[in-house]
């Protein structure tokens, strides 16, 4: 096949980025531990590395426009190249939430808690399911899964609203709490913008694969 | 690491393949060199033999029985008239079948058979269009041995040589300039008038060229029609056309009759008019060759 | 597409995507050759329309069933690689084919709504309303003025000669650069000034459509985009087809381009896909077009 040179440095990029994709996940992970187990350690570590992920951004920046004036890619290599930009802004800005969490953790750490947290890890959890499926859908150019995903993120819109109704409450009847709860609004938000930046990278799944960039994110919150 | 001076200078099998292309130059340079000598002896013997009897008088004068008051006046005056005449009914036919063949001729049987028997023809030793032009124009039209039967005769000769060298001519201009022209909307005719023409009359004036001498010193066709060695006459300058139809004779012959008299003054005399037919030739030639170098200007 | 671990399946085209903005032509239908869906008209004012067009030479079948409408005031691309028969469609809409013996067009062309195939048509007036400009530049071996004035005087284009010189080499961007010596020959320009002076003698007979057959494929990069930059210049007033095996030089030049591939080398070529540049080259609808832009090969 020619352009095995071209090929090899196509794929190295997109390797690169899923092994960026992979850091936040894990970022997102550890800050949702170190926010329940109150882990300052874990969560300054999260905080450290952040500045790794976004050295893998521009990195894969770099990459790309060496390989769009070396190569000049054409048709579905061109796609390839601009979601891979697009992607990785993406992937930073979800790990940018991420250390914000982080450093709630630990401002939270010294407080006592306000009731066992179960909303916001089930957002994590949505959160980080849609994006394994994103990343899944990415490598498989599979562009029925990447929709799939973006419908999904209606759940975790509504899951938001329900922590922030609760939150707000809980503000109501103790007005004690309002530095705790509004940490944890903040929290709630974080994790909705990283599902949102997930359904993102889905739409450049379907770009990728059809060609052209819709929205198709309609949120009905 | 010590680095190895590096050898450039040739050795081994390079040396050897360098002394056979050393000794193939001289080879060629010998070959050449034999043509040379071989036509600077011929030069200085025909010279040394005939220079002295070269005058005005030898020829104006006509042919007669004492060496010293013969002359070329008929023979020069034939050959010219047939010259003139080969040239002008043989170069057009050739030139316009070369130009037919070529440019407009469907490519079919028929071309490959007109082009096969051309090849053919320009073989034919000439002495056989001499017997064509006894029996054609000297009997069945009824021209008699007259000049314009051998001119007739001698375009014959000329017209197959003459066809091929301007068909390698027109070939050889590049079809870039044809379709060129015919891309912006010229005609067949006019994509070859302006453009393949121009391109190969230096290719057709060699072979003119070549024609030309050969036509000038052909003697075998030109005795079977019946070119005479001892006229009192010649053709008439004040009366060109007509004169066509006169008896003729013409150098080449003319050299023949002087060469096979054992009188040594003659002798003498066919080594002049041989100066004079070369002359002559050369002369020709040296026209033709300046018409080519005016189109080669491209 | 590529998956990461390389797995080569046919892209099918999305059902769930919007449907594109019509660009299917209205009338004649398209016929069912060559994969409808991969071959898009362009709704614009047709110059060409191609039906079922092949071109035979002798027995082997170069091109077969283009069909196509080329548009009006557009430079439309013709791509694929040697030997897929797109110099030999170019030369089609001029009629060029007919100069290469052994050569037989089937379909039907038309112009126009008028087929230059047609019994009562005279090739000579296609190629001067459709023009050609090689790949090799092919000046005359005149004068520069000579050059351009050259397409006007075959066909009879009375007018000033000097002003109509002017306007071509304007029109050409090489006034300038040669006003002050016309007389030049044409052979003492630079490769690109040679091109350009080649598509003002085009443009000098006044055409509808200029015919180009890989017109930068002998030049060097600036000389190229000179010429690009005038192809842009020049689409304003002309129909422009250029054939060019350069993809960079398709995606910047062209308004809609069109892949051809053959099944080996010279045979059997056909159209693959045809549509506008932009979608041809971020998202080609047939794999084979995708393979050729991206350079997978074998």
């Amino acid at each position: 096949m020619t352009r095995a040179v071209f090929e090899r440095q196509l794929n190295e990029v997109q390797e690169d980025m899923l092994v960026m994709a992979s850091m936040v996940e894990s970022a997102i992970t550890h800050s949702m531990e170190a926010l329940k187990n109150r882990d300052v350690a874990l969560a300054q570590r999260i905080i450290d590395n952040d500045q790794k992920i976004n050295q893998k951004r521009y990195d894969a920046e770099e990459k790309c426009i060496e390989l769009i004036s070396l190569q000049a890619p054409l048709a579905s290599d061109l796609r390839t190249i601009i979601s891979v930009l697009h992607i990785t802004v993406d992937l930073e800005r979800m790990a940018d939430h991420a250390e914000g969490n982080a450093k709630i953790a630990i401002m939270l750490a010294d407080e006592p808690p306000m009731k066992p947290y179960v909303d916001i890890p089930r957002m994590a959890e949505m959160a980080i399911k849609m994006m394994d499926g994103a990343l899944e859908s990415y490598r498989t150019r599979d562009t029925q899964r990447a929709r799939q995903i973006i419908a999904a993120d209606d759940a975790v819109d509504s899951l938001h609203e329900q922590v922030y109704r609760e939150l707000l409450l809980l503000m109501i009847e103790d007005p004690r709490v309002i530095q705790r709860a509004t940490y944890l609004m903040w929290v709630a938000h974080n994790l909705e913008r990283i599902a949102d930046r997930v359904t993102n990278i889905c739409e450049r799944v379907v770009y990728l694969v059809e060609g052209r960039i819709h929205d198709l994110n309609v949120s009905k919150y | 690491m010590t680095a190895q001076p590096v050898r450039l200078k040739a050795h081994g099998a390079v040396a050897r393949r360098q002394a056979v292309s050393s000794v193939s130059r001289y080879v060629f340079l010998g070959a050449t060199l034999v043509g040379v000598f071989v036509l600077a002896f011929l030069a200085y013997d025909t010279i040394g033999t005939g220079g002295d009897r070269l005058s005005w008088d030898f020829i104006s004068n006509y042919p007669s029985r004492f060496a010293d008051k013969a002359g070329l006046r008929p023979a020069i005056l034939g050959s010219a008239w047939v010259l003139a005449a080969t040239v002008v009914l043989a170069i057009p036919v050739a030139v316009g079948t070369a130009i037919w063949i070529e440019e407009f001729a469907p490519r079919n049987a028929l071309l490959t058979f007109v082009k096969l028997n051309l090849a053919n023809l320009a073989g034919v030793p000439s002495i056989i269009y001499g017997i064509l032009g006894l029996a054609i124009f000297v009997r069945f039209y009824n021209l008699g041995p007259s000049i314009l039967a051998g001119a007739l005769t001698l375009a014959l000769m000329i017209i197959p040589m003459t066809v091929i060298a301007s068909q390698e001519a027109i070939r050889q201009v590049p079809s870039s300039l044809r379709d060129g022209a015919l891309a912006l909307g010229a005609t067949r005719w006019q994509a070859v008038w302006h453009n393949v023409l121009p391109g190969a009359v230096p290719g057709i004036m060699t072979g003119v060229i070549l024609a030309i001498s050969r036509a000038a010193g052909e003697t075998a066709a030109i005795i079977m029609i019946g070119g005479f060695t001892f006229l009192h006459f010649s053709p008439s300058l004040a009366n060109p056309i007509a004169s066509l139809l006169d008896a003729f004779t013409i150098l080449p012959i003319q050299i023949y009759g002087w060469t096979i008299d054992p009188r040594q003054e003659f002798r003498e005399n066919a080594s002049a008019a041989i100066i004079v037919l070369m002359a002559g030739v050369m002369t020709l030639n040296i026209i033709a060759a300046l018409i080519r170098e005016r189109f080669r200007r491209y | 597409m590529r998956q990461l671990d390389l797995a080569e399946s046919k892209r099918p085209v999305s059902p769930l995507s919007e449907p594109l903005e019509p660009l299917l032509t209205n009338d004649v239908a398209i016929p069912e050759s060559g994969g409808t869906a991969a071959i898009r008209n362009p709704s614009e004012e047709a110059v060409f329309r191609l039906a079922d067009v092949g071109v035979w030479y002798g027995n082997k079948h170069a091109i077969s069933e283009i069909s196509m409408s080329i548009p009006l005031k557009r430079v439309t691309a013709l791509i694929g690689p040697s030997g897929c028969g797109k110099s030999t469609l170019l030369r089609c809409l001029n009629r060029m084919n007919d100069l290469i013996p052994g050569a037989q067009v089937e379909g039907s062309v038309e112009y126009h709504g008028a087929d230059i195939y047609g019994r009562d048509v005279d090739p000579v007036e296609v190629r001067r309303r459709i023009g050609m400009v090689f790949q090799k530049p092919n000046p005359f071996p005149k004068s520069i003025h000579e050059n351009v004035v050259f397409g006007a005087k075959v066909n009879g284009i009375r007018g000033d000669m000097g002003e109509i010189c002017e306007t071509a080499l304007r029109q050409a961007a090489l006034w300038d650069e040669v006003k002050n010596d016309l007389r030049k020959s044409g052979l003492a320009l630079s490769g690109g000034q040679q091109q350009r002076l080649c598509i003002a003698r085009a443009l000098a007979v006044q055409p509808e459509v200029i015919l180009m057959d890989e017109p930068c494929s002998a030049l060097d990069p600036i000389a190229t985009l000179k010429i690009e930059d005038l192809i842009r210049e020049l689409v304003q007033n002309y129909t422009i087809i250029i054939v060019t095996h350069n993809m960079q030089q398709a995606a910047r030049v062209s308004d809609y381009t069109a892949f051809m591939l053959a099944e080996e080398h010279g045979v059997n070529a056909h159209l693959i896909e045809y549509g506008p540049t932009t979608e041809i080259f971020t998202n080609p609808r047939d794999k084979r077009t995708e393979d050729y832009i991206t350079g997978r090969f074998g």
